[in-house]
């Protein structure tokens, strides 16, 4: 039937493919080049250093980061289905403290499971992904078939999770950790997971099917199931994938620091949405990109090592990346509506 | 017909030589971007009447009863209280001028109590500013029982039902002393009884000399109820009559009294082969006992007043709302139709009526847009998009359909409504579908892309698919349906044939 609409062809319009389209990303690129040069210029009036010619102090800017960075990949998706996820900070401890008990090596005296040391690294990677995969499941059906707001179901995993890396322990953190585990978090591995995982999700979320609908729902979610669209099934897998992110993170943390405790991630959760918010994503949702999250995510990095390296007071560290948060949407709403009107 | 109505309409402005009419409406206009909503509009309200308000979907009851609630500012005309020129500039204004409002969707606070909901703004209160409840329940009290409305008014608004809740906005127009009423269909949500009870209290109403102005679509309603009838049609007066002295044909006769000057291409006739065959569909307490044939190369038109049913049957046969009974065949095969996906894998489309709610992406891009239906079935190989085939797919569609952009990577909000609903028609050509069902195709649209849709529906037809036309326009399912059904109150009152069917004849069946 298609084929017979298709008789009268006109030829003005024009498809509009090739040519250069001003990525979306740049914007926001042009931002943290902005900040990298002040800092650099400060550095060179105030301390007489170059902020950038320093490799040690952008590896470590860029690793203090990546684990937030893993994190933020799975919530800027989940924004960008028109939710919110609170969770992601305390499923990074729950996912250390369990994996953790699972990576001791028999050396250590006071391991968690005595039976149970010298496992091969897998076994405490699957059960780190294995606990953000349920969180992340959890968080979805409450979400998509319960139909709690995002924003409660989550804040109410972000309670519970704390709760859990805390109560299974007792509050001891758990040390002696096998080298093979440890290993993840060594050197540039946590930075090479950040890579590896923001572009597999840009692929996903660019050329599936998964990404496709992922937009969709977030963009108007009535018209999402009309068309055709399984909304609360896909919901699911979005906020598992991301509690899985979450569990990966978690991981990550625990191999980096060689040992696990219930404080980790702590407010990891809002470093992640403002990262996500900063690269653009919408919270209204429909709209967001892995790259601009990325971008975000090393803007929060060069902000924090900036002040360091310019020594300021680390009171006012927390102060202006406040504003600089605030900020960065404000401009961002304004250019949107802008181009609306 | 035009002269049929003004012979016997009552002039505008001969009124009641003692006193001056209670509400006065002279000349008034109102226009939005593209509209003419209402153009030199007069009538004459008397105090201790009911007067109806009649006219098709669309005809401008609705902005002119906004107007006189202060909601909208009229662009030209005036309107006159008692003989006093008066201003609403806000409803509140309109409201403490003693102008009050009964809106189709009830505005009450639902979990707040009766007392609090009527009190609202107002609460009597103490000597130290705080709220005196008590005395807040003995007014509400006493006003509801001078009204005969058995309510607490401490119960909370949102345990009662849709009815009471009517009875709580009317207390609370009569305790701002409201000397003229407006009802907006009023009725269209209650039962037989409880309208019986809402008649009883107009009744009343009328007796302590409050006008009423009454928006009903059910004639035996109008009849029943009011002292005199004004049609408007198009945004125009058509003319008044004393409900007593004129019949329901007249009054349908005024109301649809338009030539069709819009040519329809509708040509083909429909083949034997039946594509959907729907038996006793229903779902509970919207509608039921739905039970047509649709063929091969057929447009099929549903005919009915909003609040009919009729999105509801298509909503509910492609599985947004599933029915609660009945059952439906496709090409001779029974389908459990669960959801828009199973209605999409059985070769069905459904272009809903509110392109903002329930169709377009507005953020996303044309390609966005129309991609997202046929990704189901088609352009996908183990979760990839076909990134270059459905891309040459959607320029080929935006082509065909002459979708005016500056290519398909144009956001879809900022595309003219005609545009919009051309990208969400190609999005369910894509699917290729064998059953289409379009709510309002034409809602809102300029008169090119009308014509266009209108051809391209009908061609489809000829093509072998199968139309439901689902309009609140005339002239268009007159033009291009086969067949029309005609639903009123949630079931099917006739089916009329192509040559037998009159504007005349779908308003009675619509209006039983």
């Amino acid at each position: 039937m298609g084929k017979d609409t298709t008789a009268a062809a006109i030829p003005e319009f024009r498809g509009g493919f090739g040519g250069w389209r001003k990525p979306q990303e740049l914007n926001i690129f042009l931002v943290l080049v902005g900040i990298v040069l002040l800092c650099e210029v400060c550095g060179w009036l105030l301390i007489g250093q170059s902020f950038v010619w320093n490799p040690q102090r952008l590896t470590i800017t860029i690793l203090q980061v990546s684990v937030v960075g893993i994190i933020a990949i799975g919530v800027t998706q989940i924004i960008i289905t028109g939710g919110i996820d609170l969770s992601s900070g305390s499923v990074v401890a729950a996912s250390a403290m369990l994996a953790a008990g699972f990576a001791q090596s028999a050396e250590w005296s006071k391991a968690l499971y005595p039976s149970l040391t010298d496992l091969p690294a897998i076994v405490p990677i699957a059960v780190g992904v294995l606990i953000g995969l349920i969180a992340g499941l959890t968080n979805g059906v409450f979400v998509a078939y319960a139909r709690i707001p995002p924003f409660i179901a989550t804040l109410g995993m972000m309670v519970s999770a704390r709760g859990i890396s805390k109560w299974y322990t007792k509050g001891q953190p758990i040390s002696g950790l096998t080298d093979q585990f440890t290993a993840i978090g060594s050197a540039a591995w946590p930075v090479f997971v950040f890579i590896v995982v923001a572009i597999i999700f840009h692929v996903a979320l660019r050329y599936t099917r998964y990404g496709k609908y992922t937009y969709a729902i977030g963009a108007n979610v009535q018209a999402a199931r009309v068309s055709g669209i399984d909304v609360e099934r896909h919901l699911v897998k979005v906020y598992a994938i991301a509690g899985m992110l979450a569990g990966l993170a978690g991981i990550v943390t625990a191999a980096r620091a060689q040992t696990a405790q219930s404080g980790m991630g702590y407010m990891y959760e809002l470093d992640a949405i403002a990262a996500a918010v900063i690269g653009g994503t919408s919270l209204a949702g429909g709209v967001g990109r892995i790259g601009g999250t990325v971008i975000g995510v090393v803007i929060l990095g060069v902000m924090s090592s900036g002040f360091t390296f310019l020594r300021v007071d680390a009171y006012y560290q927390e102060i202006v990346k406040g504003l600089i948060i605030v900020t960065a949407v404000t401009i961002d709403v304004y250019r949107n509506r802008q181009k609306r009107s | 017909m035009q002269t049929i109505a003004t012979a016997t309409a009552i002039p505008p402005g001969i009124e009641d030589k003692r006193e001056p009419c209670l509400l006065s409406v002279n000349g008034i206009s109102k226009s939005f971007p593209g509209v003419v909503a209402l153009d030199d509009v007069s009538f004459q309200l008397r105090r201790g009447t009911v007067h109806a308000l009649m006219g098709e979907n669309g005809a401008g009851k609705s902005t002119l009863m906004k107007i006189l609630a202060g909601i909208y500012q009229p662009d030209a005309g005036e309107i006159f209280l008692d003989g006093v020129s008066a201003q609403f500039m806000t409803p509140l204004d309109a409201l403490t001028q003693g102008v009050g409002m009964i809106h189709q969707e009830l505005n009450l606070m639902p979990s707040m109590t009766v007392a609090e909901n009527i009190w609202i703004g107002r609460e009597p209160r103490n000597r130290f500013g705080i709220v005196d409840h008590r005395r807040m329940n003995r007014l509400s009290r006493d006003l509801l029982a001078e009204l005969k409305i058995s309510l607490n008014p401490e119960a909370e608004v949102r345990h009662l039902s849709i009815a009471s809740r009517q009875m709580v906005e009317i207390a609370k127009a009569v305790s701002y002393r409201s000397r003229v009423l407006i009802m907006d269909e009023p009725t269209s949500a209650l039962t037989e009884r409880e309208s019986a009870h809402l008649f009883e209290i107009i009744g009343d109403l009328r007796k302590q000399g409050i006008g009423i102005v009454y928006i009903s679509h059910k004639m035996h309603e109008i009849f029943e109820i009011s002292d005199e009838i004004s049609v408007f049609r198009d945004g125009k007066y058509i003319g008044t009559h004393a409900a007593a002295a004129s019949s329901r044909d007249e009054i349908i006769h005024m109301m649809v009294g338009r030539d069709i000057t819009t040519l329809f291409p509708k040509e083909n006739v429909p083949t034997d082969d039946i594509l959907l065959s729907v038996r006793d569909l229903t779902l509970r307490g919207v509608f039921s006992g739905v039970s047509f044939d649709l063929r091969a190369g057929e447009i099929l038109g549903l005919a009915g007043l909003i609040g009919s049913g009729r999105s509801n049957v298509a909503e509910t046969i492609f599985g947004v709302t599933p029915a609660t009974s009945g059952e439906i065949r496709i090409k001779g095969q029974r389908v459990d139709l669960r959801s828009p996906r199973d209605a999409i894998a059985n070769g069905m489309a459904f272009l809903t009526e509110d392109r903002k709610q329930s169709g377009c992406f507005l953020v996303l891009d044309i390609l966005e847009n129309m991609q997202i239906a046929a990704l189901q079935s088609q352009f996908v190989k183990v979760g990839f998009v076909h990134g270059k085939a459905i891309g040459a797919a959607c320029g080929e569609m935006s082509r065909t359909l002459r979708v005016k952009s500056s290519g398909i990577h144009t956001t879809v909000e900022n595309l003219s409504g005609g545009n919009q609903q051309k990208v969400l028609i190609g999005r369910w050509l894509l699917t290729r579908p064998g059953i289409l069902i379009l709510d309002e195709p034409t809602r809102g649209i300029d008169v090119a892309a009308k014509a266009e849709i209108h051809a391209l529906v009908s061609s489809l037809a000829s093509a072998g698919a199968g139309v439901i036309l689902i309009s609140s326009e005339m002239p268009e399912i007159l033009g291009m349906s086969d067949r029309i059904m005609v639903m009123h109150e949630g079931k099917i009152t006739g089916v009329l044939d192509r040559d037998e069917a009159t504007q005349v004849k779908i308003m009675e069946l619509a209006s039983k």
